[in-house]
Order: structure tokens, then C-alpha cells, then sequence
């Protein structure tokens, strides 16, 4: 978080307001339920919107929360290709699950978004840009995979890229004004699920510093009426947020037990991927193994829409019946549809197999060239959301193992 | 830009705003195959936009909204309903000869509709088992989309059509646009939406990632699994999706009457149901 973005929200320039904290960055701090909701009102209060996990429809997913009992209290779940289910969890616990259907790109990079109006003037037209009137978003409960893909977003959204136009250089304003004004509230995950991966991409279940987050929480399950979490500072933000909350220093104990809890989590990792994947993939376009994932493929595009890193879009104008009125739109779009490889005289991925070996060779091998890091941050949304459980760890490895 | 230098129908003035002329007045067909009437009346159903749409049209021939008929030519054919008679094989050719734009409404016009589980039977049995002087009856051995039988310029998924779709059509076909309408299988249109998927977590047998999108995820969002009414997506995986189908506990020979519904006939759809007879 760094404060030379322009389009600082409400809320931000409202906690830069208050009074001055003697909180470091850095500070472990532990605060009970009461700290917790004090937390949600303090967000609200200062003109934050906390988008957090929610229990909806069977499966836990990100919406709009004002208070502690909107968390999935005493859920937990149970993932495994092609599988979600909700299962209870220990009694209480606000952040037993694992990562749902949903991400926070939703908010940052919406399904559908309006990027300009036009209206027919005399022998002309007017252009008319919409003003973004998202509202501060208070990210609660982002995991470190999750963060660490917003942070891959950021890089091709051009979050923290100063603008240079004539250089090529541009960043999406919608997208930047969103994130600059968006708090992050971390949660360490106490454990891991069977398609998660995080560890194997280059992540760890638990945050580290300088990770990009304002605060994170370790929850300690609860036990005898006590409930607890550590809370982390991760930013100046952070640490004028964490200044009015009710909380008592981090004694050794509460931070060897968030250790002994990452340690766990780190042991649970229910999926890996190949180590040198990135260097596989090219070697192997040719392999049989993407005829066979075609065969079971879907090209449903569930894995794109899933992934929080994926970002492709297309653009639609639309007009109103006179055609004096014209709008143009950005929606979701993804690799497996056919229309996205449309250019002059046809797609030019027509099978399910070479859109699935974009999708793959993109995400795991190609970005490394584009963006300077793999898209794939191990989050294993595309493995459970995948409505025939295609396994992007296993197709990597059947890959290495049989190919070039 | 909408600047049309077409000599307007009769009845219809070219208005004038600023310097650029307004466009005439397109003379619109609505027509009707085997079917329920259940696409026409999207049309009719559009309420509050169909005052803006008639605006901007001169309706020339929809027996379900008016007995005032306009002899053609056309310039927009609606059509819906499937060809099953001998009678539709002529009607529809005429039609397309009058009509400048021929656009197929509804899973009968586009697949043949339900009414093409007879592709599936002898027809024969279905005659003698409903009627009771089997002898009156004269009908065609299959139900076929009117693609089969005349080019068309557009064709419309639904069972029924979205009206939204619908005028989405007119809109751009009115603007000479190409409509905004993905061809993309509903998965991506609940995602978009974040509706959770019943498949994965809840068991539900669902069409959806097969399924064209376009219904606005009717029964994904009200916890049923899709059945298929807006036929096939642009790529879909039947016999994936069949073996799926199966470990979520189906039998086969519900797998098969699971995609022989509403787009029994639509060739994705067919050819899976087939390969569970």
C-alpha cells in the first residue's frame, strides 16, 4: 500500500485523519470477539464497505458483511476435484474454510462494467465517461494465495505503474482507483484443503510481512468461552485501524502457536505442482495428453472464471433502439470461449485442446514472460470448481512424466 | 451511425434529427410453425419496451397481436415453430423468399423443439396412440429447424426466448449491428452472476456446461440443475458431461432422456442421447 495513488477513497484519507498512531508496522497484537466486532464497526464507521466470506447457497462466498456473525460461523469444507461441500467445522470458529467459488477480483475487476456512454448530437456525438462510485472496500478475511493474486492482477492492471502513455505504459483507472481505496484484511489458514497447492507456487498458507496487506488475522480455534486472533500490522493504515480496537500484546506463546498452526497448514498441502513446469509445458505442445484432457474438457470455462488471476475480458457496444444512445461494455470473458480467439476470418483455437493448452501454458508458463511471475498461485479453485474435476497438477505432471 | 438511404415503406416518414436522416420504418413478420406460441408471446411479453419497439417498426404480419395483415415483401421474418408437415416445407420457402432477414425463434425453429422426440420413435405409433382416426392425420416422420429447409440469417435459443435476447435482436438488427449475445455455456453466466454451482457443490445433476447461456440462469439460481432449454453451447462436451452425469448417480438411460428434452434434435444434444440408447 502506497499512498502515491491519486484516487484515495473517503475512507482512507478519514483513518489518515485520525489521530496519530505509535503503532509500528510489524506489531503482533492478539484481540478476543469483542475486538472482532469492534473491528467491523470501526470499517464502517469510517466509511469502509467490508466484503468478507458469507455462507450462501452451500458454499461459502464473498459478499457485502456488516458484523461477525455474517462470517460462516462453525463451517468449514471439504474440496476435491469436481467436489465442494460445507461440512460444520469447530464450534465458533469464524474462519475455518477454505477459499469458495468467489475472489475479490469480483469487486476490483467486476463481471460487467460500463466504460463509456455515447448520446447522438446534432451531426455529431458526445462522449460521456462513467464516474467509478465503488465505495471503499474493506477486503476481511483475504487468504495469502488470494493476495498474492490480486498482487498479479495489480501487475496486469497496472496498479503501482506510474502512467507514461507515450511509453506503452497505462494502467486501468477503474481498476487502480478500486484497489488504491481497498483495505486488506488478511487470514492466515489454519489449515489446507485436498486441492490446495499454494506451497508448491511460491506461497506459504500463512502471511508473511510486507506481503501487501494493512492487518492479518491467525485465528486460535476456539476453546472454554475463549476466542482468540492474532492480529499482524501491515501498514500505517493498518496500524491507525488496529489503535482503536480493544487488544493485548502478542506474547511468545500466541506467536509459536501461529507458527505451529502455518507448520500444520504447510504439511496438509493436498495438491503439488511440478517444480519446472514453466520450462515443461513449451517443450511439450505437442503432447498426447492435451487430446486426452480435451476429452474430458468441458469448455465450460469454469476455471477462468474461478481463477483469481484470470482477467481476460471482451468488449460489447450496445445502442438503444433509436441509435441515439450507445454504450460500450467489459465483461468476463475467458480462453475457452471460442469467440475470444476471433480474428479476421475465424477463431483460431477452434478445439477444446488448444484452448485448454492456452489456458495452461498461459497461466503456468507464458506469463512468466509476460508479467515476470507464474499466474497460477495454487489456490486450487480450478480443480474443485471444475465441473468434471480436471486437475491442472496432474496434467502438468503427466506431462513431465511421459513428455520431453 | 444509422443512416439508411432505403426508399421507406409507405406508411413510415423518415424523420429528421440534426442533418441525419432517420431511418425507415422496417416492415416486420412474425410467423408461426409447429410450436406453442410461447416465443411469440416473448414478443408480446416485452410490454413497456414493445411501445418503444413499435415505435421504431411497422408490424406487417403477427396473427397473434393483429388480424391487419401487410402484404410482404419483408424486411424481418420472426419465425417459430419447427417444420413437420409437407404444408411447412412450402410455407417456409415461400416466406423466405419474401423476407430480407429470416430470423429462427425458440428451440422448435432452431432444434425442432420437443416435438422432435418423433425423430427419436415411429412416428406411426405416436399417431395411433393419440388420434383416434389415425387415417385423418398427415405429418412429416421428423420435426427439423427451419435451418434445414431455407438459410436463415439469425437464430434465437430458448425455450422460450429471453425477451431480453429478443430485443437485443431487433435492437441491432434495427442499428445493423451484430446482437450481443454469447454462445458461451451457462457456467460462464453463473460465475458472472455468483451463483454457486449446484454440480459441484451440492451433487444436482445440471445441463449448464453444455448449455448455450442465455436464460439469465433461471434454475441454477433457484436451486434446480439446467435442463438444456437453451440447446447446445458452442463447444459442448456431451460425453464428458454424460460420465459426470452418471457419478453423480444417474442412471443411463436418465442421462439420456436428460439431454433428449426440448433440444432432443439439436445435434450435440442428439448425438449424446444416442449414445446412451
Amino acid at each position: 500500500m502506497t499512498s502515491s495513488h491519486g484516487a484515495v477513497g473517503q475512507a482512507h484519507s478519514k483513518a489518515h485523519s485520525a489521530k496519530e498512531t505509535s503503532i509500528p508496522v510489524g506489531t503482533k497484537v492478539v484481540i478476543d470477539e469483542a475486538g472482532l466486532s469492534a473491528l467491523f464497526s470501526r470499517l464502517i464507521k469510517i466509511g469502509y464497505q467490508p466484503i468478507g466470506p458469507k455462507v450462501r447457497d452451500g458454499a461459502v462466498v464473498y459478499e457485502e458483511i456488516s458484523s461477525p456473525s455474517d462470517l460462516p460461523v462453525g463451517f468449514s469444507d471439504e474440496q476435491e476435484g469436481g467436489k465442494y461441500r460445507l461440512v460444520p467445522g469447530t464450534k465458533g470458529s469464524f474462519f475455518e474454510y477454505l477459499v469458495g467459488p468467489t475472489s475479490w477480483k469480483k469487486f476490483l475487476f467486476p463481471p460487467r462494467h460500463k466504460m463509456w456512454s455515447a448520446d447522438r448530437d446534432g451531426k455529431g456525438f458526445t462522449v460521456e465517461n462513467p464516474t467509478d462510485d465503488a465505495p471503499a472496500y474493506a477486503f476481511i478475511g483475504v487468504r495469502s494465495c488470494e493476495l498474492n493474486a490480486m498482487k498479479i492482477q495489480d501487475k496486469v492492471f497496472g496498479f503501482g505503474r506510474e502512467d507514461k502513455c507515450g511509453a506503452g505504459i497505462f494502467s486501468d483507472p477503474g481498476y487502480v482507483a478500486r484497489r488504491s481505496k481497498a483495505l486488506i484484511i488478511g487470514v492466515n489458514c489454519s489449515r489446507a484443503g485436498k486441492t490446495c497447492f499454494c506451497s508448491s507456487m511460491g506461497g506459504d498458507p500463512h502471511m508473511k510481512e510486507g506481503q501487501g496487506y494493512d492487518l492479518t488475522l491467525t485465528e486460535f480455534a476456539p476453546s472454554n468461552g475463549k476466542h482468540e486472533f492474532m492480529m499482524e500490522v501491515g501498514s500505517e493504515r493498518g496500524a491507525l485501524i488496529l489503535d482503536l480496537l480493544p487488544h493485548r500484546e502478542a506474547r511468545s506463546a500466541d506467536v509459536s502457536m501461529a507458527d505451529s498452526q502455518a507448520r500444520k497448514a504447510r504439511g496438509e498441502m493436498g495438491r503439488k505442482m511440478v517444480p519446472d513446469v514453466k520450462d515443461v509445458l513449451p517443450r511439450n505442445l505437442r503432447h498426447q495428453r492435451w487430446d486426452e484432457v480435451a476429452e474430458r474438457c468441458l469448455s465450460c470455462a469454469n476455471c477462468t472464471m474461478v481463477c483469481p488471476t484470470c482477467f481476460c475480458s471482451t468488449v460489447n457496444d450496445t445502442t438503444d433502439l433509436k441509435g441515439d444512445h450507445a454504450e460500450r461494455w467489459r465483461s468476463w470473458d475467458s480462453c475457452f470461449s471460442i469467440d475470444f480467439s476471433y480474428i479476421h476470418g475465424g477463431a483460431i483455437r477452434r478445439e477444446t485442446k488448444s484452448r485448454y493448452r492456452q489456458w495452461m501454458t498461459h497461466k503456468l508458463s507464458n506469463w512468466h514472460e509476460q508479467y515476470g511471475t507464474s499466474g497460477c498461485v495454487g489456490c486450487g479453485r480450478c480443480i474443485t470448481w471444475c465441473p468434471v474435476g480436471i486437475d491442472i497438477t496432474e496434467e502438468a505432471k503427466a506431462i513431465k512424466n511421459t513428455g520431453e | 451511425m444509422t443512416v439508411t438511404k432505403k426508399k421507406a415503406p409507405s406508411k413510415s416518414t423518415g424523420k429528421a434529427n440534426g442533418s441525419i436522416k432517420r431511418r425507415a420504418k422496417p416492415k416486420i413478420a412474425v410467423w408461426k410453425f409447429a410450436s406453442c406460441d410461447g416465443c411469440q408471446l416473448s414478443l408480446l411479453g416485452c410490454e413497456d419496451d414493445l411501445l418503444d419497439v413499435v415505435g421504431e417498426i411497422e408490424i406487417a404480419y403477427f396473427l397473434e397481436a393483429t388480424t391487419t395483415v401487410v402484404k410482404g415483401p419483408y424486411d424481418i421474418s420472426f419465425v417459430e415453430g419447427s417444420i413437420t408437415t409437407d404444408h411447412d416445407v412450402h410455407r417456409i420457402r415461400k416466406i423466405r423468399q419474401q423476407s430480407k432477414k429470416l430470423i429462427t425463434i425458440g428451440a422448435c425453429a432452431t432444434s425442432g423443439g420437443i416435438q422432435a422426440l418423433r425423430n427419436f420413435a415411429d412416428v406411426d405409433d405416436y399417431i395411433r396412440a393419440v388420434y383416434a382416426r389415425p387415417d385423418f392425420i398427415t405429418t412429416l416422420r421428423t420435426s427439423t429447424p427451419i435451418q434445414e429447409h431455407v438459410p436463415v440469417d439469425y437464430e434465437l435459443r430458448g425455450c422460450p426466448i429471453n425477451k431480453a435476447e429478443l430485443l437485443e435482436v431487433i435492437n441491432a438488427t434495427l442499428n445493423n449491428r451484430v446482437p450481443n449475445i454469447a454462445h458461451t455455456s451457462q457456467c460462464v453466466e453463473c460465475k458472472k452472476k455468483g451463483t454457486v454451482c449446484l454440480m459441484v457443490a451440492k451433487g444436482i445433476p445440471c445441463l449448464g456446461p453444455v448449455t448455450h447461456t442465455g436464460c439469465g440462469n433461471l434454475c441454477p439460481s433457484t436451486d434446480r440443475g439446467c435442463f438444456g432449454c437453451f440447446g447446445p453451447s458452442e463447444a459442448p462436451n456431451g460425453a464428458s458431461l454424460g460420465r459426470q452425469l452418471e457419478k453423480l448417480g444417474m442412471t443411463k438411460r436418465e442421462v439420456r432422456d436428460f439431454f433428449r428434452s426440448y433440444n432432443a434434435n439439436a445435434g450435440a444434444f442428439r448425438k449424446t442421447s444416442e449414445a446412451y440408447d
